[in-house]
């Protein structure tokens, strides 16, 4: 790699680390006035005040904010902490801080570490969203680039009308609408309805086949909205690229129209989406929170909602921080790779 | 023959200028009026607006019709009714008109979307300006500032701080309604996650803008800065704002949608779109379609117009298109 795109990058590097600082700081402060996280430990009979000190005191969270925030970041396990109300700290603590890659212990799930839960659910939101994508990224391509050939066409002005209802509609409205079509309606139809509900049927078990069927419905749902933008945005570029001179030389060379099509014009077109698939690519990690609340999918979306409403901080943190890295991550790499294809980009 | 115009030795006639013939045939337009004229030509913008005006008066007119009382009257002895002559869109869980709830629900709805995008765009504005005009180390600092606000998700960030107001602000009482505490923490919140889009968009027209000579000009002859910012280069970057602001109207108005969806926005007993939308996936099983077409319908009709306005401004208000 040439040496300027390589001190390009670790210029971005080190302008990342205190940005993520930042955030991480922002976010820890938001976090402390979400909920109580003990009002939720007890179960049904009311906590004796001396199991919630005990239970503060273990956590951390009788101290100023400022310091718990040091702990998550370098863990306590090189002071002492006060276990048994004393006054005096004699424990050491045993959370090496998220430096050292200790994100802590979820609170709600007592004792699990935070890395095992996300690690749970990342699976299940990986397979939802990059499904989503894919569909996304093919059909829009697809639906973009007969509707740019066939300009003002029939086809294209219904595509047209269509992609602008579609990505006007709510999220809720797509799934919902979906849900009652192909599975109410179709129940009482008597066709074979789709599952609405989870990522497998409980008594099947999690077959290949029961996470697709279960898979059809919200990716749908999200591939819609977003196939009606994207094929729009690419409708746009396309047009543009098939109206440049190089196009027109093409032509008049006498190359055929699909090596034109497929080849130059779409090359060249394709470049804008190539970044705004990148820096969307991260925010794939963090679920679709509605969708997966409507179709109870077992996603990172839903894992925050739930953690989010019990102030399980560690989990929490763990997530945001996660998708944080992954943007800055992600963003860094569409730069460079916009940069190698197109040629006309010199990072400095 | 020498043409008189050619001949430099002839004075010229007056040193007031004259319309041409040609103008004077089709006098000049100014910069609104040819604006409007690039704008009428849409007829698909002309229709999004036109969408608009008619929810807008269903929400506030449809008040006059309706009282606030009888949308949050609830009867449970006709709950999850079909819609029908006496309740049109039908009847929710616990036996509020739906109809009525629409009305009132819209008229927050609306009210959410118009001071959220106002909030975007002020915060975006004074973000995107300071940072464009000075540049440096101002620029950098407010731009890492804003980078950070992307980096995570929206709607994580909403939930977030959803979570940290909750609760904390008291209800208003504003021209005799009350307004729930949480509708202001709604609007806040929408507002402080959603400028970093109009910043960035206000800092590009701002870095460009700022070479031109009329404000080396202005410079020169000692105008203050601020002035200079919000005077002279501000109202020649109208056009992208305008269009990110309408657009900005209906992501809010879809955000607030989401989060009262998820049960963290505006609270009962309040209707908003979005919270009339709340119980109503639970039902789908008895084939409660009512409980969210209609809400749902009337959000997709609006963002639907937003988006077709937005796109007529955005050709209408570009400078560079000359066409009448």
């Amino acid at each position: 790699m040439k040496l300027p795109m390589t001190r390009y990058i670790i210029r971005r590097l080190l302008q990342a680390i205190p940005l993520l600082f930042l955030i991480s700081l922002v976010l820890f402060v938001l976090m402390q006035n979400v909920g109580d996280p003990l009002a939720t430990m007890s179960g049904r009979t009311p906590t004796r005040k001396e199991d919630r000190d005990r239970l503060t005191r273990q956590l951390g969270l009788d101290k100023p904010i400022i310091l718990q925030y040091l702990y998550w970041l370098i863990g306590n396990d090189w002071t002492k902490i006060d276990m048994n109300g004393d006054g005096v700290a004699e424990t050491p603590g045993i959370r090496k801080g998220v430096l050292r890659g200790d994100f802590g212990t979820s609170i709600v799930n007592r004792g699990v570490p935070v890395t095992k839960v996300i690690a749970a659910r990342l699976p299940n939101t990986l397979i939802l969203m990059l499904t989503a994508e894919l569909v996304i990224i093919l059909g829009s391509f697809v639906v973009g680039i007969y509707s740019a050939l066939h300009q003002y066409s029939l086809v294209d002005n219904l595509m047209t009308g269509a992609a602008f209802i579609g990505y006007s509609m709510p999220i809720f409205f797509t799934a919902l609408a979906a849900i009652y079509i192909f599975a109410v309606y179709f129940k009482r139809w008597g066709l074979p309805s789709l599952p609405t509900v989870g990522m497998f049927d409980p008594q099947e078990g999690k077959t290949t086949l029961q996470v697709i069927r279960h898979m059809i419905l919200p990716v749908s749902s999200i591939a819609f909205i977003s196939l009606a933008a994207y094929s729009r945005y690419i409708r746009g570029t396309m047009l543009e690229a098939l109206g440049q001179d190089y196009v027109r030389t093409a032509k008049s060379k006498g190359l055929p129209r699909r090596q034109i099509v497929f080849i130059h014009a779409l090359k060249n077109a394709s470049l804008p989406i190539v970044t705004v698939i990148g820096l969307e690519l991260p925010f794939l990690l963090g679920g679709a929170v509605v969708t997966e609340r409507i179709f109870a999918w077992p996603g990172m979306g839903r894992l925050f909602l739930d953690h989010l409403e019990r102030g399980d901080t560690p989990v929490v943190m763990g997530i945001l921080m996660l998708i944080a890295v992954a943007v800055v991550i992600f963003q860094l790499i569409t730069d460079v790779t916009y940069a190698w294809l197109d040629p006309r980009i010199r990072y400095k | 023959m020498v043409e008189p115009y050619m001949d430099a030795t002839l004075e010229p006639s007056s040193k007031i200028p004259q319309l041409s013939a040609d103008e004077i045939e089709s006098p000049p337009l100014t910069l609104w009026q040819l604006t409007w004229r690039r704008f009428r030509r849409h007829k698909m913008a002309i229709a999004g607006a036109i969408t608009l005006i008619m929810i807008i008066l269903y929400s506030y007119g449809g008040s006059l019709f309706v009282s606030e009382k009888y949308a949050n009257h609830n009867d449970t002895k006709i709950l999850l009714q079909y819609p029908s002559a006496k309740h049109p869109f039908g009847t929710d869980t616990i036996g509020r008109d739906i109809l009525a709830r629409t009305i009132y629900g819209g008229q927050i709805s609306v009210l959410i979307g118009l001071t959220a995008a106002i909030i975007e765009v002020l915060v975006g504005i004074f973000i995107g300006s300071l940072a464009g005009y000075f540049g440096g180390l101002i620029d950098a600092l407010l731009m890492r500032f804003t980078e950070a606000v992307l980096t995570i998700p929206s709607i994580f960030l909403l939930l977030v701080m959803a979570k940290y107001f909750g609760g904390k602000i008291p209800n208003i009482s504003l021209f005799g309604r009350v307004y729930s505490g949480s509708v202001v923490v709604i609007v806040l919140i929408i507002g402080l996650t959603s400028w970093p889009f109009l910043a960035r968009i206000v800092r590009a027209e701002f870095l460009s803008l700022k070479e031109n000579e009329f404000v080396l000009a202005a410079r020169a002859t000692g105008t203050p800065t601020w002035q200079i910012i919000f005077r002279h280069i501000l109202p020649n970057s109208v056009a992208p704002i305008v269009v990110a602001a309408t657009l900005g109207v209906a992501n809010a108005i879809t955000l607030e949608a989401y989060i009262s969806f998820l049960g963290l926005g505006v609270r009962a007993p309040t209707a908003t779109w979005g919270n009339l939308l709340q119980g109503a996936y639970s039902y789908i099983d008895q084939g409660a379609y009512w409980l969210w077409l209609f809400p749902g319908s009337l959000i997709l009709l609006i963002v639907l117009g937003i988006n077709f306005l937005g796109d007529g401004l955005r050709d209408a208000l570009d400078p560079r298109s000359r066409t009448v």
